[in-house]
């Protein structure tokens, strides 16, 4: 069988080599590297702009962004028919070629969250080097320990007052530069689809730009909800702790900084929510008001055959519910959860409807493509490219954050 | 000690001194070389269809399949054939099933789906039949998007895929607004037609060109004024498919109509 039979029905006039190349990967690939832009924009607004508020979640938001970052690859990796072959992109990249861009924009952006996290934990590391250290007979595991923080430090070992100054300057010069180069991460996701001048549903300049806002959107929604679950593990912890050892912080004392943290998240959430719905929506009434050739099959697919994933999920389920359920005044941990959980569905489906709904229609304008989303997979292509890819895609960064949070602790006080 | 001003004089010293032997260095261009030397400005492969000989028997596409080996039962193809019926109410229906591989077996259109449409002799205004295949763009986007430039063009103006350098990623796919492209379903890498290469740069024909029994399609060589094929193009009203997009497609027809998509 040809590579996307399996999931393509035609109807009327496709022409013959059509199917449904871009799949739930290509999905994915947007909807995880905006993850990891969000993240990171959340975390510099307090290392930048100093937004105090948002301390709590600015060192979470971070290393989650950290865990998020080879995730971004995954699904490329997933999607391409000769994965062995994936890093030619690295040795021959083609200039002319958005996808080519990747590897280069994508390593900067990796080596600037890498320092930044190495000033902001550089304390941590050398602290813990020097318990270990002192330590007469090590276990293995202790030794181990050792040899990995020992290495972490770099051998920078002064933590003076004067030292770890420096190391906060440091990290707010990488949050600022970082910033730029998050948003063109993300941004240039965005160029890949828009600069195909060939599907008219993509190929848009406002393509990047709504791309961005919708990643912040989402990055802050899903560090949000992590926080949350984090922190309420925490609170059923510290309670079962604190049986044995009074001294400990109270659950109540854990709840209060928590609430407060959210709010004030819920705020920037909204803010980039209104930009990102703005732009979606300046696109949809420009392409209406001008209607050039491509226009009638795109209301077609747009108020026709996707109008429930459009209308109903992204814009009513993904925007506009969330959007008053954070305006409510009194934002309740619950209600947050819910509102993050529904404007994670929404970019999602922003996604879902611009990569699939932009296959949707045949380049001869005259016949539709449908796409069935294979299930449970029954060989190694329809695992990658079906349900069950996708959610290795969503599982592995909540993997990768619990490692990373035993070397860098998260919930610590360092600083 | 550095005054500020000496500071300035000596920089500026530097950078001249420095500019100099960079000027120096123009970048070495082999292509130049080999333009100094060689004739090969003296190809450009057109192909040119006439849709007024065409009857859709198919026959090029069935000899496209087995020359260039595209599975012979695969849903893909490297070139084929639509067939436009329009009807005296104004509607366009059009089909292509199996890309004519046998040719239209039935007057029945094939709406997908597994549902066929009838249409009344008496109710057709006109009706025929339009083959198609790689346009080898004097602007390809699919050699612009490839990330691995595996997709490249030849001196010739043909574009070709490097089936051992192709990663697969479909971006070419996506990028052609004529949907030629598919993935070869045995190497696993974009394919399309390449107007035969093998065969044209050894003075042949391409395989469907041989195999029309109707002259509907010839090849010929843009650059040769003396080439039959070239003459028609510059002496009749000849038309290209989706001009719009920019591509400079290669491919030019004779007797297209507005329908045709
Ligand atoms: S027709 Fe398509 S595949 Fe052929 S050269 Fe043009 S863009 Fe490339
Ligand atoms: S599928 Fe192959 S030829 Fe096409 S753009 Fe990707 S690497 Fe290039």
């Amino acid at each position: 069988m040809v590579h996307g039979e399996l999931w393509t029905v035609k109807e009327l006039f496709v022409y013959p080599n059509e199917y449904i190349y871009w799949t739930i990967q290509i999905v994915m690939y947007p909807f995880m590297t905006g993850l990891v832009a969000g993240a990171f924009v959340l975390s510099s607004l307090y290392h930048v702009f100093g937004v105090t508020q948002l301390k709590g979640i600015a060192r979470f938001s971070l290393v989650f962004s950290f865990a998020l970052l080879p995730v971004a690859m995954l699904p490329l990796m997933l999607h391409l028919l000769q994965p062995q072959r994936g890093i030619e992109v690295m040795m021959t990249p083609h200039f002319t070629s958005a996808i080519a861009a990747f590897g280069i924009v994508f390593s900067t952006y990796g080596m600037i969250v890498a320092s930044e996290l190495w000033f902001v934990y550089r304390k941590h590391f050398v602290e813990t080097a020097m318990e270990l250290r002192q330590l007469g007979d090590r276990t293995f595991s202790q030794h181990l320990r050792h040899l990995l923080f020992s290495a972490l430090t770099l051998g920078a070992m002064d933590i003076s007052e004067h030292a770890l100054e420096k190391d906060e300057k440091a990290v707010k010069i990488l949050a600022g530069i970082g910033i730029p180069v998050a948003c063109f991460l993300h941004g240039y996701a965005g160029f890949i689809f828009g600069s195909v001048k060939a599907n008219a549903l993509w190929m848009t300049p406002l393509m990047p730009v709504i791309f961005i806002c919708s990643a912040v959107v989402s990055g802050i929604a899903l560090c949000m909800l992590t926080y949350i679950v984090t922190m309420e593990a925490r609170k059923l912890i510290a309670a079962w702790k604190r049986k044995q050892y009074p001294e400990l912080p109270s659950p109540e004392e854990l709840k209060s900084a928590e609430v407060h943290v959210v709010t004030m998240t819920a705020k920037y959430l909204i803010m980039f929510l209104i930009l990102a719905i703005t732009l979606e929506l300046l696109d949809l009434i420009f392409r209406g008001y001008t209607a050039v050739k491509s226009w009638d099959i795109l209301r077609s697919v747009i108020y026709g055959r996707d109008f429930v994933n459009i209308f109903v999920i992204q814009y009513g389920m993904g925007n506009l519910v969330p959007f008053i359920i954070f305006l409510l005044p009194r934002l309740t941990i619950k209600r947050a959860v819910a509102g993050t959980l529904m404007v994670l569905l929404g970019v999602f489906m922003m996604r879902w409807n611009v990569v699939i709904g932009g296959q949707a229609f045949s380049s001869s304008f005259a016949g539709f493509m449908h796409y069935h989303l294979p299930i449970w997979p029954h060989d190694m292509e329809t695992f990658k490219e079906g349900l069950f890819g996708a959610l290795t895609v969503i599982v592995t960064p909540f993997i990768l954050f619990w490692f990373l949070d035993k070397v860098m602790p998260v919930f610590k006080e360092t600083h | 000690m550095i005054t500020r001003r000496n500071f300035c004089k000596k920089t500026m010293l530097l950078v001249g001194g420095m500019a100099v032997p960079l000027a120096a260095l123009e970048l070495f261009d082999p292509k130049k070389l080999l333009a100094d030397k060689s004739d090969k400005d003296k190809v450009r492969w057109v192909f040119l269809v006439d849709t007024t000989k065409c009857v859709g028997c198919g026959f090029c596409v069935k000899s496209c399949k087995i020359e260039n080996e595209v599975p012979y039962d695969a849903n893909v193809t490297r070139t084929w054939v639509e067939r436009y019926i329009i009807t005296k109410d104004g509607a366009t229906h059009i089909d292509s099933p199996k890309g004519a591989r046998d040719g239209f077996e039935t007057s029945q259109i094939d709406l997908g789906e597994g549902k066929f449409l009838d249409i009344k002799k008496e109710d057709i205004s006109k009706a025929f039949f339009v083959p198609k295949l790689c346009n080898q763009c004097d602007n390809p986007p699919c050699v612009q998007v490839c990330p691995v430039g595996a997709t490249y063009q030849t001196e010739d103006g043909v574009v070709l895929v490097d089936r051992s350098w192709c990663i697969g990623c479909g971006y070419c796919i996506m990028g052609c607004p004529y949907g030629v492209r598919f993935f070869h379903p045995v190497y696993r890498v974009a394919e399309k037609c390449n107007f035969c290469y093998h065969r044209i740069t050894k003075g042949m024909k391409t395989a469907c060109v041989d195999a029309c029994a109707f002259g509907a399609r010839q090849i010929g060589n843009l650059k040769n004024p003396d080439d039959p094929v070239t003459k028609i193009i510059m002496t009749e009203r000849v038309n290209v498919l989706k001009e719009e997009y920019g591509t400079k497609p290669q491919v030019f027809y004779l007797g297209l109509t507005k329908e045709v998509k």
